[in-house]
């Protein structure tokens, strides 16, 4: 007999006591994980364009090597938003990750956002600004070209190893977000 | 390569729709483009194995926390978590948080003028054992007033965060009490547009849970979505 799974409910805007508390979940890649280290940092704007200072972002990314749930790589990553929208993750470049028939698919972090007003979580993924093989990604082939670029984190000029990374929540220009 | 069998794709009605325009937030945040449809590729198919954090006892008895005893109704909340063909989610973290018995949330934004209590903080977690089940000892929430339309109020609810085996189960929920008047005026749970599915949310009392001269007992059983059969399987 098959049941329905139970219906999503929103996160409300009160979970950071329980949720958020741990602010080690701020990194990804223990000091031992191989790889390029990098800042994250992603900032969520609402449909006005005002930073959305009531949401938490979970991640969820590969190894260096593109390999999940490796013993010295948790790859899990959850933080608040603070006032201005924003929080910054520590982690390493993930490595290309195999995909359908083959095909590897091009370094990425998946994301859960959660947030008051999300009846649902919006989840969506990272990729990296220049890096060759977005050329040759199976999901950035479904997205519609003039919309990729939602999906890309950019360097951050200032800041080397740091990438920024902005989810424009309901509005024309608003972030690819996936049916998954 | 890697051979993945994707989950099943909820049922029509069985889950909100981002816009919900009772639920005031929800108009400035639901996305206005569709959703990109994606196939299941191996980044959707892993998930953390269990829990981040380490699960000490007094994690899921929320009355056991600080000195004294939280103020309230003493309930026991437990249920199954089990997969959409009934098999139960092992060793899975679920996180819950809840506002103490007057309705308020140990929170910074709460400002509801109602007292907080020194003995509840209303965070808890645990994880499934290995037949799915979870088990907390809390005091019965209260409602509170929000400010979505005038007279608003929320019914008492726990929240539910779950992880389950994969990136796609990922769950956040809420629990209801039965028989709640505020139910119905509940635009948070009306965003649920099928009524068998908006029942699930609702927990039973649970005559055989309840714990003689000590706590009520509600069961509150979860469905997270589960893996397609395999052809082998049908
Ligand atoms: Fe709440």
């Amino acid at each position: 007999m098959d049941l329905v799974p139970s219906p999503s409910q929103t996160i409300g805007p009160f979970f950071h006591f329980a949720l958020t508390v741990d602010r080690a979940l701020g990194c990804l890649a223990g000091p031992e994980a191989g790889g390029e280290r990098i800042h994250l940092a992603c900032r969520v704007l609402d449909g006005d364009g005002a930073p959305v200072s009531d949401a938490m972002i979970e991640l969820w990314q590969a190894d260096a090597q593109g390999l999940y749930n490796q013993p010295a790589f948790r790859g899990f990553g959850r933080l608040p938003t603070n006032e201005e929208g924003c929080c910054v993750f520590e982690t390493v470049k993930p490595g290309r990750v195999s995909g359908p028939e083959g095909v590897l698919q091009a370094p990425h972090v998946n994301v859960w956002l959660f947030a008051r007003g999300l009846v649902k979580g919006l989840c969506t993924r990272i990729y990296f600004a220049g890096d060759p093989a977005n050329r040759e990604d199976p999901v950035l082939a479904l997205v519609p070209e003039d919309r990729r670029d939602t999906l890309l984190a950019h360097p951050d000029r200032e800041n080397p190893g740091r990438w920024n990374f902005e989810i424009r929540l309901c509005s024309g220009s608003e972030t690819v977000f996936f049916d998954i | 390569m890697d051979k993945v069998i994707p989950y099943r794709r909820p049922e029509p009605g069985s889950q909100p729709d981002y816009l919900y325009e009772p639920y005031r937030s929800t108009v400035r945040r639901a996305p206005v483009r569709p959703l990109v449809f994606l196939p299941h590729t191996l980044s959707e198919l892993s998930g953390p194995i269990y829990g981040h954090h380490a699960i000490a006892e007094s994690d899921s008895d929320l009355t056991r926390q600080h000195a004294g005893e939280p103020l309230g109704e003493r309930i026991i909340v437990t249920g199954r978590v089990v997969d959409d063909r009934g098999r139960p989610v092992p060793h899975t973290l679920v996180e819950i948080w809840q506002t103490n018995a007057a309705g308020r949330y140990r929170h910074a934004k709460d400002n509801h003028p109602a007292p907080l209590d020194p003995n509840f903080s209303g965070a808890g977690r645990a994880l499934t054992d290995a037949h799915g089940i979870y088990r907390f000892t809390t005091i019965k929430p209260g409602a509170y007033p929000w400010r979505n339309h005038p007279n608003a109020w929320r019914p008492a609810h726990i929240h539910f965060s779950l992880f389950g085996p994969a990136f796609v189960t990922r769950l956040i929920t809420q629990m209801y009490f039965p028989g709640d008047p505020l139910l119905a005026h509940d635009p948070v749970l009306q965003s649920v547009p099928d009524e068998k599915a908006r029942q699930r949310l609702v927990s039973g009392f649970d005559i055989q849970v309840t714990e003689p001269e000590w706590a009520l007992g509600y069961r509150f059983d979860i469905v997270l979505r589960g893996p397609q059969a395999t052809p082998f399987e049908e």
